[in-house]
């Protein structure tokens, strides 16, 4: 989970904060000497880290302090109040024109940092969102990319749009513009090339594009593992062509990604999303007020509530509405287990759930221990290896049909039996508690309880 | 200087033209300019952190200067410029035996983050080990990456060398395995294993990394042993973690630093070697074959600081 380190450490000097009592002048230096090696140490820009702690001392040392607070909740606050402010105070989405009108997106950024997925990530949420993307292939100079792009516009159930290596980018440009006025697309997006480094011939390209055809967002993919250049990239691109706003890749492979941090301060230009893995699906909102609780260790319950609502909305509301009799009534099968469990799936595993929780005090490594992937892996291979029929009605398994389901499940009887007893515990708990299942509402954390 | 040395020298230079551009700069207005106090100390410490030194390893640098300038009573700023560079260098000392590898028949397991430039890297030293005369084989073990193995193909016949390699998708090991086989008994100097981008975080990508570490160690445990890390010269202190986390996985001999003429910096080289203590044996410096350099300790410190007398390299502010 990214920022994991950041959120260990702040958390280790917070501790010792909590322990004292009353703030001193030298406690509140010492606190953010600790904060400013962390931040460095996760690479954020040096000059941002100096600006940030100078803010917070400034405001943590003299009367805020002695005016009888909690000391530690305190300087918490402070920490949490300007980092908030540093990664910008409010969410900025992606604008979109008007009505009916086309979108032109540009991508752009290094060599290796992420463009061509990330294109087709953001293509995704468009069409979530009900738009009709078209993605445009305008790297010509890899060899693969143009592959890449149809490969990933396919799996996302997209359109592309490419004319080969032999044409310039600018015409292509213009072309699938022309195209996606035909074909009723609203939202295009065009891949650029990107090269090792920033050179002139690669801002040219990406100036020409932008003065011959109208280029409504210019998107920047920043690999988050990138040091202190980072900045220096997002800068330069934002001098040379101008950006809109920018987006941070790889943050899954990364412990730290301090570079969020620091981006936005030294730009001015917002970080629309972050991407978190390989998978197509993998990019998420960014929201800095959330990222900087995260940070803290404060948790990012925001961020879960909206991965479950998301998945939530592509549940069937009459389906819900369903699910939620059957709550009350404690009359679940092993059918709703199987489609809790795909939806658990669609917001990232369970450990990724975890992950966003607030610390608890276990690391990562317990949690992981606590939660096996692995053993859910096993019960949804029983619920598979049951009839339509059992899996609809629970009461008739009997001990031939569990063996039989041990054995497709390739699972010892002794836990065919323990799920099995486990889900009736459940069930029962369910017709006992009427009230706190299926409320009003159908929006519940997780459509449903998990008998583990 | 000899003509060879020079060329040397001279590439590395004009790779390392924008590191030095800002961090040179810096580092001689803080010399001519501050007094040796705390400011001085913090704007040093700004410049090397900036340069992707990372925090500890500044500490270190500032630390064992502040014990110098109190033990020899130094008062001039200018006189620790010295000091910072041969600090530096002694951090950086490759090992007298860094390169024996290159007379003995050895087995180069090439590893790494995705996007880092692996497989260039083999390339280049395919055509530097050929160059010099030894047999080299060179096994595609990028099952992975759709047009990995074609794009080392490419390179193998630019170096002439042969290669082993498989399908797309095929294990991995497997094609070690059969490599080790065929270097052998055709009596190969040199085998080269390029293997797939994964991130250091991803376990069971690690797990594949360990067995076939575990299959050469075993179908041919009298080869001599290289596994190079690969580091992309532009990450800042990831590439730290992405080290260890890589020798955990299979023992690291050596780090191969590219795109170093991509950053304004080449600070985390610096930083690896000093609190990982594993040598940094070739920087790529540029795109071209000759471009990936034996690292050179005391070259690197000194193009890093602009040490080298040269009249066409004069600085501008003097």
């Amino acid at each position: 989970m990214a920022f994991e380190s950041l959120t260990d450490k702040l958390q280790n000097v917070f501790k010792s904060l909590k322990s004292k009592g009353r703030l001193s002048e030298d406690d509140v230096k010492a606190a953010l000497k600790e904060v400013k090696m962390a931040l460095l140490e996760a690479d954020v820009n040096f000059k941002v880290v100096k600006q940030f702690i100078k803010s917070v001392e400034a405001r943590a040392i003299g009367e805020e302090v002695m005016n009888g607070l909690n000391p530690g909740q305190m300087v918490i606050k402070i920490v949490n109040e300007e980092m908030v402010s540093l990664m910008g105070s409010e969410t900025t989405e992606i604008e979109l024109q008007p009505g009916k009108a086309i979108t032109v997106i540009m991508m752009c950024g290094l060599q290796g940092a992420g463009k061509t997925t990330t294109t087709a990530k953001i293509a995704g949420k468009m069409k979530q969102k009900g738009k009709k993307p078209l993605l445009v292939a305008c790297d010509v100079y890899r060899p693969a990319a143009i592959k890449q792009l149809q490969v990933n516009a396919e799996k996302q159930e997209v359109d592309s749009f490419t004319m080969g290596d032999n044409i310039s980018p600018v015409n292509i440009a213009k072309a699938a513009i022309e195209h996606a006025q035909k074909n009723g697309h609203n939202i295009v997006i065009l891949d650029t090339a990107g090269r090792l480094q920033i050179d002139t011939e690669m801002m040219d390209e990406l100036k020409n594009i932008k003065e011959n055809v109208t280029v409504h967002q210019t998107l920047l993919v920043v690999d988050a593992m990138t040091g202190q250049e980072a900045v220096n990239v997002a800068s330069s691109f934002n001098d040379q062509i101008g950006v809109d706003g920018i987006i941070l890749s790889k943050m899954d492979g990364d412990a730290r990604g301090g570079a969020a941090l620091s981006v936005k301060a030294v730009t001015g230009k917002p970080i629309l999303y972050v991407g978190m893995g390989e998978k197509l699906s993998d990019l998420e909102q960014f929201y800095p007020d959330r990222m900087a609780n995260r940070i803290l260790g404060m948790g990012d319950v925001l961020s879960l509530i909206d991965k479950i609502s998301e998945a939530n909305e592509e549940v069937d509301v009459e389906k819900e509405k369903e699910m939620a009799r059957k709550f009350k009534k404690g009359q679940i099968d092993f059918n709703d287990y199987l489609d809790s469990m795909k939806q658990m799936r669609k917001m990232g595993g369970i450990s990724s759930l975890l992950g966003m929780l607030p610390q608890t005090g276990i690391s990562k490594d317990e949690l992981e221990d606590a939660v096996d992937e692995k053993q859910i892996a096993h019960l949804e291979a029983i619920v598979l290896s049951m009839t339509p029929a059992e899996r609809s009605n629970p009461k008739l398994l009997n001990p031939r049909r569990k063996n039989r389901i041990a054995k497709g499940a390739g699972v010892d009887i002794s836990e065919v039996n323990r799920f099995v007893k486990q889900f009736e515990q459940m069930q029962k708990m369910m017709k006992q508690l009427p009230g706190m299942f299926g409320g009003k509402k159908g929006r519940k954390p997780f459509g449903m309880k998990f008998p583990f | 200087m000899s003509e060879e040395k020079k060329g040397f020298f001279a590439r590395l230079k004009s790779g390392l033209t924008k590191t030095r551009e800002n961090f040179v700069k810096k580092v001689d207005n803080l010399f001519t300019k501050s007094e040796i106090d705390d400011d001085f100390y913090e704007e040093l410490e700004e410049i090397l952190v900036m340069g992707d030194m990372g925090i500890n390893t500044c500490e270190e640098i500032i630390d064992e200067l502040k014990v110098r300038v109190k033990k020899e009573s130094i008062k001039d700023a200018s006189l620790c410029r010295n000091i910072l560079i041969q600090s530096i260098k002694d951090k950086m000392k490759t090992p007298e035996d860094a390169y024996d590898f290159e007379k003995d028949k050895c087995i180069i397991l090439v590893i790494g983050v995705n996007g880092v430039g692996k497989t260039t890297t083999i390339g280049k030293l395919a055509s530097k080990y050929r160059s010099e005369g030894r047999k080299v084989l060179i096994a595609a073990a990028d099952t992975f990456r759709a047009a990995a193995t074609e794009q080392l193909e490419e390179w193998a016949k630019r170096a002439s060398v042969d290669i082993i390699s498989a399908k797309e998708g095929a294990d991995p090991s497997s094609v070690v395995y059969d490599a080790v086989a065929s270097a052998k008994s055709k009596n190969v100097d040199c085998l080269l294993i390029d293997t797939a981008g994964r991130l250091h975080n991803k376990k069971n990508l690690m797990e594949e990394l360990k067995k076939m570490n575990r299959i050469i160690d075993s179908s041919f445990p009298d080869a001599k042993r290289e596994n190079f890390i690969v580091l992309d010269g532009t990450t800042g202190q990831n590439a730290l973690i992405q080290a260890r986390e890589f020798a955990d996985a299979a023992d690291l001999t050596g780090i191969i630093i590219t795109k170093l003429d991509g950053t304004a910096k080449g600070g985390i080289a610096v930083a690896i070697q000093s609190e990982l203590n594993i040598p940094v044996k070739y920087i790529g410096v540029g795109e071209s074959v000759d471009d990936l350099q034996k690292f050179d300790s005391n070259a690197f410190v000194d193009a890093l600081f602009d040490v080298t007398i040269d009249s066409e390299d004069e600085r501008t502010e003097q």
